[in-house]
């Protein structure tokens, strides 16, 4: 392989995308190791191969930019800039004195272990979606929204006939339309916001025509295939044995309550819910990178404050596709730079910063337009599942936090095992705390994704590796 | 009924079969197990240990861990990240999968 610094990306999105070209552009080496079994992220999903789709893009928003971003990939590829090692699952980034180590599993299975040496390391893994728990969240057929999109644009299969997509937050309405296009019923759009929560935010909407363009072709979109669009609205409950038959749904009043009396029932079978979304931060925290809020913390270049450590996208705060192909370039021109002992070069990289900056300050806004009815806990139920892995209640939670007096997260997990479970408490983080009351934290995991015993003890963490890559079961190859 | 295979003008390669519960189900090829079984009108496959409820997919990329099956006799498979291949044994997965009454 060609000589000159090398550059692990975790996470083949938008954000990881753009700094992988970037960078090889300029001279980097790339290995870019993502889950997916192609590139493309959540935004840019795309069915396996084998599919045959013909057209991806009728799935899709912004096809154009993704051709652009698929053809720089492949043409990297060929010239051997940048490997692509799909259905890699990165587990652990171990840093060493001399760069770094990304662990990762592979395989149906994921047994077996691969590591890729290198001398800085991106992360932008995005995030997972935020759902809070109602009663009869947990019945089959209830998905959540970005899953039954993923599942959509990835295996092109609908959960069923007849869909209610609730929640709130700007994913809605891409997920609504996608599900109409594909043929499902959608019967209504609920969203907790309401137009009086925008209304304070005018200016700053209004700075961004691009973004409102976007929001009015969604909601075109939306008219065209007679989805009714519920705004201010809440699901109060979905209903069903052994799967989602119908959800009721409910006006919020002026403080964000369920407004009594205007319940309604509407029949479906899919519920695809949301409420807005988290950045994954296991791998920076195992790093030993500080968080800002619920995000990864960085400086203007997108720079960590552990040395060699980038991250960009979605792992740093929520923002979309666009914000984080602006982020993942800012943060591919800054490492090749860095690791020449240069500073980022002009031009391309000032224009990347202020789409940054005017979208950061548009998702600010969204991000306070968009959010949870206030009053969300009293519609869960005591018998509502709230760790749907561990099983846990709401009403022990409430009894832990209340008569036995836990006042964080950790205790109310310790005492009811909330968060406890094979999601280690990704599922459930933030409904706990907000049934308990107290501050809601990322939770410290040692390991991005759960490792086989074996794995761990083969895995020897100090050992400096001669080669970039090394496979400990099988040949490593580059695939896409 | 549009689908979405008709949407994006797929030409898949040619089908295989896979048993879910010994039910013969037809699986296209590049399907995760979840997408194979959605696609058959499924949407449960295991059982939770506490209360026996239902449960199949939730956030469809991995994270939550509630699409958990058994493939080919081996339990705690996330059915959104496995890809389906002819002739697999699928079934569901009662509690944690490791009390044998499923082969
Ligand atoms: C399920 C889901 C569906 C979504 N659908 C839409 C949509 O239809 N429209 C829309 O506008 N927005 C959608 N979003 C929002 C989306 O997050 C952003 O639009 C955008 O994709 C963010 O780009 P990113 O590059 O920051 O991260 P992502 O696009 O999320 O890319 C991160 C990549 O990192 C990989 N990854 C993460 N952790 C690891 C690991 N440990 N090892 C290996 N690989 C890893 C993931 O597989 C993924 O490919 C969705 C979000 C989610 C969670
Ligand atoms: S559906 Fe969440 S892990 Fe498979």
């Amino acid at each position: 392989m060609a000589e000159g610094p090398h550059l692990a990306v975790v996470g083949a999105g938008p954000a990881g995308l753009a700094a992988a070209l970037a960078a090889a552009a300029r001279g980097v080496r790339v290995t870019l190791v993502d889950s997916a079994a192609e590139a493309g992220g959540q935004f840019y999903r795309q069915p396996a191969a084998a599919l045959g789709a013909r057209r991806p893009q009728a799935l899709h928003h912004q096809w154009r930019t993704w051709e652009r971003l698929r053809d720089g990939l492949t043409a990297h590829v060929a010239r051997g800039r940048i490997t692509h090692l799909s259905d890699h699952h990165v587990w652990f980034v171990e840093g060493q004195s001399d760069g770094f180590t990304v662990h990762a599993l592979r395989g149906p299975e994921q047994e077996q272990s691969v590591a890729v040496r290198a001398d800085a390391v991106l992360l932008a893994t995005g995030g997972y979606e935020k759902v809070l728990p109602f009663p009869g969240w947990t019945l089959p057929g209830v998905v959540t929204a970005g899953g039954a999109q993923a599942m959509l644009k990835g295996g092109l299969v609908l959960p069923g006939r007849t869909a209610v997509v609730a929640g709130t937050g700007p994913l809605l309405m891409p997920v609504a339309v996608g599900l109409a296009a594909a043929g499902a019923g959608v019967a209504a759009l609920v969203e907790s916001a309401g137009a009086r929560d925008f209304a304070g935010h005018a200016r700053t909407l209004a700075a961004h025509p691009a973004k409102l363009a976007e929001g009015a072709r969604y909601a075109a979109e939306l008219a065209r295939h007679r989805v009714r669009i519920k705004a201010h609205h809440t699901v109060v409950a979905a209903h069903g044995s052994n799967r989602v038959e119908a959800v009721t749904v409910a006006a919020l009043d002026g403080d964000g309550r369920v407004w009594p009396g205007t319940e309604r029932r509407i029949a479906c079978d899919t519920l695809a819910v949301g409420h807005g979304m988290l950045p994954h931060t296991d791998l920076a925290e195992a790093l030993g990178c500080r968080l800002d809020g619920p995000g990864v913390a960085v400086d203007d270049e997108q720079r960590t404050d552990v040395p060699g450590v980038w991250a960009a996208g979605e792992t740093t705060g929520i923002g979309g596709a666009v914000l984080s192909l602006a982020e993942g370039r800012i943060a591919g021109l800054s490492i090749a730079a860095r690791l020449n002992s240069r500073t980022p070069e002009a031009g391309s990289y000032e224009a990347a910063v202020k789409a940054r900056t005017g979208l950061r300050e548009f998702f600010a806004v969204l991000d306070t337009v968009y959010a949870p009815p206030a009053h969300w806990t009293e519609q869960v139920a005591d018998d509502t599942v709230v760790c749907r892995c561990e099983e846990v209640p709401a009403s022990a939670i409430r009894e832990a936090a209340g008569e036995l007096g836990a006042g964080d997260v950790r205790t109310v997990k310790l005492l009811t095992r909330a968060g406890m479970g094979w999601c280690q408490g990704r599922m459930c983080g933030p409904a706990v705390a907000g049934l308990a009351g107290c501050e809601f934290q990322p939770s410290r995991r040692p390991f991005a994704r759960p490792v086989p015993l074996g794995v761990l003890a083969g895995t020897d963490f100090d050992r400096h590796h001669t080669d970039s890559t090394d496979s400990t079961d099988s040949t490593e190859e580059g695939s896409s | 009924m549009r689908s979405p295979l008709e949407l994006v003008g797929a030409r898949p390669g040619p089908a295989f079969t896979v048993t879910f519960d010994d039910r013969e189900i037809t699986v296209l090829p590049g399907q995760t197990i979840a997408a194979a079984l959605w696609a058959a009108g499924i949407t449960s496959w295991r059982t939770t240990r506490g209360s026996g409820e239902p449960r199949g997919v939730f956030c469809g990329i991995g994270v939550c861990f509630d699409c958990l099956v058994t493939v080919n006799g081996r339990a705690n498979q996330r059915a959104c990240l496995v890809w389906a291949e002819a002739g697999d044994v699928i079934r569901t997965q009662e509690g944690t999968g490791h009390r044998g009454h499923h082969g």
